[in-house]
């Protein structure tokens, strides 16, 4: 269990005081995969720089297992270190030893003697899939391999908890993928709790249960993945979820017909289609104005805008899709002119 | 005379010559090379490392006014000349060897101008290493001591040899040089011959030796930096 309370971080520059965190509380739960998730600068990195004293806040506490490791000696955290790891963006392998010695670095660190240390690190090798790399330095693995190679490292002291501060973000799609598959697979193995630090919704999507959004330094949204994305509330979480500019105004106002927005909070996604299934039904033809949907493990989570051509129809097809589980439909007020 | 310089009397003269005192003067000045650059490392290394991990912010601060005379000592031994510097350590090294004339003398003042050199190319190599592959050890609850061990220094590796060729190279120079108060090697047959005694063609002769010395010290320095170095790709 990670308890961040009130945690602020200022950074003094030469120009000005840089107030990267104000008073951040998230609980993290054991087991969790939490993606922390913000625009850039929005203070993800110091955030989670925090959780393993990297950076002390400047108020504030971080309570690990009911130990406030901000008031810890730099001797005492470096044993804190062993259980809460971290991986980076640019994988940070040692480039002049081979991925085995990699491995066993943190075991080295550690005192662990040689022989058990590497056979700990060929363990770990074995499960992350890159046991023939043993001897290769990561000069000549593909970055996928590296941050895997970065995988095993930080597996290697048996921590409870995996920092990763985009971890993905220097690799393809198919890449992140696979690397986030591992990630999951190490959290339901091995109940190793995840921090994802990312500002890829896709990447919370994926394998987040629980999410934070950060936004200059304020978390304005917080809990399950499907809540937080399906319904965004702030700004902040507003323009993540909706990239393109959101369900515009413009949208609603232009279109001079009522417009319904309905929203999706865990729909099945095999149910018939709605739209097809409304005109039939209730005789209510609508057409889709906008849409930001996403399925999450099978529901269909986020909001669209249908117009329909009158207040009489409306009315109809609000009372038809609030009939299904998991949706909400209102009509969308409009500005008087 | 440069007419007569090449004619077949001085010629035998400067074989002759050659073959009796050359093969000392070649190990004097390799072992004093390598002396002084082996001691100059051992203490321009930890003095390169104080320099990168006890500035503010480092892993091991020091405290600022040592920084400072620490930066300012190694600069003002690295601004005098090495001619002049050699005579204002007399009485060091008369203090440490008992003499100042001889090859065993010379080692002193080399050692003097060479380690603040060598301390600053130990700087500027492990400067080169990633901040974020530190960053990568201290999440990992590594010491200030193992980070400057495991870290530091053996990621820097390859940067280090081709400096310590640097260095080396340097140092030849210098002891080169130190034949003028006394040294001993092949720069003392250079200026002796050479310059007192106007036998050019001994003069060239050890000329010619110490650029086949600086060859050999570069081709063997840049050989092994490569081979250290596991950043490049198409290498086995
Ligand atoms: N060491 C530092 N000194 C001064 N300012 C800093 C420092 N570290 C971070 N900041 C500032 O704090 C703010 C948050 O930075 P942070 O690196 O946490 O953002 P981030 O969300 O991780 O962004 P990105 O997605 O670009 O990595 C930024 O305004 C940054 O300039
Ligand atoms: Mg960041």
């Amino acid at each position: 269990m990670i308890e961040i309370k009130n945690v602020s971080k200022t950074f003094a520059t030469a120009d000005n005081d840089v107030e990267a965190l104000k008073g951040v509380t998230l609980s993290i739960a054991d087991g969790d995969i939490y993606g922390i998730i913000g625009m850039s600068g929005a203070g993800k990195s110091t955030l989670v720089r925090c959780i393993n004293m990297l950076e002390r806040p400047t108020e504030g506490s971080v309570e690990i297992d009911g130990v406030d490791i901000t008031r810890l000696s730099e001797a005492e955290l470096r044993s804190v270190r062993r259980d809460i790891t971290m991986i980076f963006q640019g994988f940070n392998l040692l480039m002049q030893r081979t991925c085995l010695k990699n491995v066993c670095f943190p075991l080295e660190l550690a005192g662990v003697n040689k022989t058990e240390a590497r056979k700990r690190a060929m363990e770990l090798l074995d499960l992350i899939g890159l046991a023939d790399k043993a001897n290769a330095y990561p000069a000549q693995l593909s970055g996928g391999q590296q941050q895997r190679i970065a995988i095993a490292r930080a597996l290697a002291t048996n921590p409870k908890v995996l920092l990763c501060d985009e971890a993905t973000s220097a690799l393809d799609p198919n890449t992140t993928h696979s690397i986030l598959e591992l990630i999951r697979e190490i959290n339901q193995k091995m109940g190793i709790t995840a921090v994802i630090i990312t500002h890829q919704m896709s990447v919370v999507e994926e394998i987040c249960n629980k999410v934070a959004i950060l936004d200059h330094g304020v978390v304005v949204e917080q809990g399950e993945v499907g809540e937080v994305f399906s319904n965004p509330k702030s700004a902040a979480g507003k323009r993540l979820v909706y990239p393109a500019g959101e369900e515009d105004t413009a949208v609603v106002a232009g279109s001079g017909k009522p417009t319904i927005r309905v929203v999706f909070n865990g729909a099945d996604a095999t149910a018939t289609p709605l739209i097809a299934r409304m005109a039939v039904q209730t005789g209510v033809e609508a057409s889709i104005a906008y849409a930001a949907t996403r399925s999450l493990q099978g529901k269909i989570y986020g909001t669209m805008l249908l117009n329909v051509s009158s207040e009489e129809d409306a009315e109809k097809a609000i009372a038809f899709i609030s009939e299904r589980e998991g949706v909400i439909a209102e009509e969308v007020e409009k500005d008087a002119d | 005379m440069l007419t007569n310089a090449f004619s077949m009397e001085t010629l035998m003269e400067a074989w002759e010559i050659f073959k009796t005192q050359f093969p000392l003067a070649i190990w004097e000045t390799v072992y004093v090379t390598l002396l002084s650059a082996a001691i100059a490392i051992i203490i321009g290394l930890p003095l390169g490392v104080i320099f990168v991990t006890g500035e503010k912010g480092g892993i091991l601060p020091l405290p600022a006014p040592v920084m400072k005379i620490l930066n300012f000592i190694i600069n003002v031994l690295r601004s005098v000349p090495f001619l002049i510097l050699m005579i204002l350590v007399f009485p060091l090294t008369r203090a440490i060897v008992g003499t100042v004339v001889g090859t065993p003398a010379t080692v002193v003042p080399l050692v003097i101008a060479a380690f603040p050199f060598v301390s600053r190319l130990v700087e500027g190599s492990l400067r080169e290493v990633n901040p974020n592959t530190i960053e990568m050890a201290q999440s990992m609850g590594a010491s200030p001591m193992q980070i400057i061990t495991k870290v530091m220094i053996p990621e820097s590796v390859p940067a280090l040899i081709s400096n310590a060729t640097n260095a080396i190279i340097t140092i030849l120079g210098y002891s080169a040089m130190s034949g003028i108060i006394g040294g001993g090697g092949l720069g003392k047959i250079a200026i002796n011959y050479g310059y007192y005694r106007y036998k050019y063609l001994i003069m060239i002769f050890a000329v010619v030796l110490l650029v086949v010395i600086v060859q050999v010290i570069q081709s063997l320095g840049t050989r092994l930096a490569i081979k250290a170095d596991k950043r490049l790709k198409n290498k086995q």
